[in-house]
């Protein structure tokens, strides 16, 4: 394969893979509550991680495979409701300063070598501890499968089984929230992201509609996280601010306020990071940067990328400018 | 329903013309509220009754305290002397204020709209980023669809929010926005946003409807025929409260004034006995003014060096007079 084939096929693969479609939830999830409701939730990716313990932890305690999905989704509620309850009354900007901070003490409590036995300190979790349950659920016969030119196996690790139900929940998540946003719930919740005020002068409790927002973004935020673990391992390091912040560049990418926005801008997100890095790599001489660098590089890209977003393109690709600005 | 509003006004003409006096049959009724910021007393209202069924203004200088007024009842915004778990106000002195039977001390605004006391604010609150009809039916109330489970099922709702729709339709053509339904609100001029706020708040069918300046923008010719609107309300039973600098509304419309100035109620009588009254013309004009506030030489004089901005409705004008 020459350089730009291997490129394309990287791309496609990347934005075909569970992460992307991982991504993609927790990014729907993001936009119920930034996008929708104008909640500024900086630690997505805790609820992400709440998620993923969540669910590792039950399924490595005996739980069955269902059982431990609902303590997943328990989690992230009962997060939701700790985070929402004391912060929803007051300004928006203190619900940004909880959020990160909550996301980082999940973090730093998971990781700590108290919990070794629990949640495996900083090493985090291995994928095969928790796997299995999963991967039993697959109606699929044992071998390798070819679609296009991705060949994968049927179950396996990382194969067509995970990815088939990635991004079916992706197709369900993204309908579910479609439907409550053409509906008189999600009018409150856009009147909610405009003026608190004017909506509570109409007779809406808009902190029961934020919590009720909060909660809905958080329990997407925690399936994106369990589809994220399952084929690879939970690391809580890999689960930060940097993951947080890489699902506010594919929202923003994709275009807030928008039922495809989010699912659009992970796929985009992963896929030109993937080209930044390849065309890196292949027309810059290694001499100037090598291919560790080259990865740096990418990451940077995306940073400098939300800058530009931002600046010259609030609305993403797919959102309404007129819908999506920040001087609100 | 016609029968309960003639009534109620006919009533008032028994009330004495002294700033609390009790009205036969009160929707509001309100004690002891203070307002401070730090050492600066917005509103100190020791009495105060609204009579069910009429239109009733409350008037009063720049800074008098009535959009303040506004926001405590409406329960935006709490009074100093409400009463606490410890160390407030003895109980004979805390603020209390009762709509439609009901306490209303502790009752956040959203519950307050609920109830049926839904109120506009004098800086509009359009949802600009919503169209014109997506904020009128937000003003409807009881909507099965705001529900989170509901909302998944559209049968359940779609009723509904075609007869909340048609309603919609029917208020934005009375008040001329039918043609701007589609756009969104952030724009809208700033007398067309006035008027959706006002719209908007009637979708719910309030009990009381308070408005906080409503005309405030709106050009003569519509604040005419929304002027016959308000009256049309009140008719049907609705009970009004409006806060209006023009005296020509106030007079024009009124069956009851209630004034403020300096945060306290100074009077209140029919709106004739009202501006001829001495300390209403002290408000507003400062002490030793020999003037009547519905005296026309008084707008004349304001404008004295540049006549031809006089804008006032003759229709109106004739109205009253006669
Ligand atoms: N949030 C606030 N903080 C400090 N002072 C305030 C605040 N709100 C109102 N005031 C003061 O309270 C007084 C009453 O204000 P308010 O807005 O109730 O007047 P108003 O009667 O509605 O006047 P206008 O006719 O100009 O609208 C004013 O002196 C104002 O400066
Ligand atoms: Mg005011």
């Amino acid at each position: 394969m020459d350089g730009i084939t291997k490129i394309l096929y990287d791309m496609s693969a990347i934005a075909l893979s569970p992460a992307t479609a991982a991504f993609a939830i927790a990014a729907i999830g993001l936009n119920v509550h930034f996008g929708y409701t104008g909640l500024l939730n900086m630690g997505q990716a805790g609820f992400m991680l709440i998620g993923a313990y969540g669910f590792a932890i039950s399924v490595m305690n005996g739980l069955p495979f269902w059982l431990s999905v609902l303590v997943a989704i328990a989690a992230s509620l009962v997060f939701a409701l700790i985070l929402g309850i004391p912060t929803l009354k007051l300004r928006g900007d203190y619900l940004a300063i909880v959020t990160i901070s909550a996301a980082e003490i999940i973090r730093m409590v998971g990781r700590s070598s108290v919990l070794n036995a629990l949640t495996g300190g900083s090493n985090g979790i291995t994928g095969n501890s928790y796997r299995d349950p999963f991967n039993s659920l697959s109606p699929f016969p044992d071998g390798q499968t070819t679609i296009l030119w991705f060949t994968y196996d049927n179950t396996g690790v990382n194969g067509w089984w995970i990815r088939i139900v990635g991004w079916s929940l992706v197709a369900i998540f993204a309908t579910f929230v479609w439907l409550l946003m053409r509906s008189p719930w999600g009018r409150v919740l856009r009147g909610v992201r405009e003026d608190e005020d004017a909506v509570r002068s109409l007779g809406k409790n808009v902190f029961s509609f934020k919590l009720q927002s909060l909660a809905l973004g958080g329990f997407l935020g925690a399936m994106g996280g369990v589809l994220y673990i399952l084929p690879a391992s939970l690391q809580p390091d890999s689960m930060g601010r940097s993951m947080t912040f890489f699902i506010w560049t594919a929202l923003l990418l994709g275009g807030a306020a928008t039922i495809f926005g989010p699912v659009l801008g992970s796929i985009l997100f992963f896929a030109l990071r993937i080209a930044v890095q390849g065309l890196a790599g292949l027309f810059i001489p290694s001499s100037i940067m090598n291919s560790q660098q080259t990865e740096q590089f990418s990451w940077i890209m995306v940073g400098v990328a939300l800058m530009l977003l931002v600046i010259f393109r609030p609305q993403g690709v797919l959102g309404n400018k007129k819908e999506l600005s920040f001087n609100a | 329903m016609p029968d309960l509003s003639t009534n109620s006004r006919a009533q008032l003409a028994q009330v004495e013309a002294v700033p609390g006096s009790s009205k036969p049959d009160p929707i509001l009724t309100v004690d002891n509220i203070t307002r401070r910021f730090g050492g600066m007393t917005a509103v100190d209202v020791a009495h105060v009754e609204v009579q069910r069924g009429v239109i009733t203004a409350l008037i009063g200088p720049n800074g008098a305290g009535k959009t303040t007024f506004f926001n405590l009842i409406t329960g935006f915004d709490k009074p100093s002397s409400a009463p606490k778990l410890f160390g407030g106000p003895s109980r004979a002195l805390a603020a209390k204020w009762v709509f439609n039977g009901r306490n209303m001390g502790n009752v956040g605004a959203s519950k307050v709209a609920q109830l049926g006391m839904v109120r506009t604010f004098q800086l509009t609150k359009a949802l600009s980023k919503l169209s014109v009809l997506q904020n009128m039916l937000l003003g409807a109330k009881d909507q099965a669809g705001e529900n989170f489970f509901v909302a998944l099922i559209k049968p359940l709702w779609i009723a509904q929010e075609k007869a909340n729709t048609d309603k919609a339709l029917e208020l934005l053509e009375r008040f001329k926005l039918l043609e701007k339904k589609d756009d969104l609100a952030g724009s809208l001029s700033g007398g067309q946003k006035k008027l959706l706020e006002m719209a908007r708040a009637l979708m719910s069918d309030p009990v009381m409807i308070m408005l906080d300046e409503p005309m405030a923008g709106v050009n003569p010719a519509l604040t005419q025929s929304l002027l016959g609107h308000i009256q049309a309300l009140r008719d049907q039973g609705t009970t009004v409260l409006f806060v209006e600098h023009d005296m020509h509304m106030v007079r024009h419309i009124s069956d009851w004034v209630i004034v403020m100035a300096e945060g306290q109620i100074v009077a209140e009588g029919p709106a004739e006995t009202v501006m001829s009254n001495k300390a209403v013309i002290d408000a507003y004009l400062g002490a030793h003014h020999d003037t009547d506030l519905g005296d026309d030489s008084l707008l004349d004089e304001g404008v004295s060096q540049t006549p031809e901005k006089v804008t006032k409705d003759p229709k109106i004008d004739q109205e009253t007079h006669s």
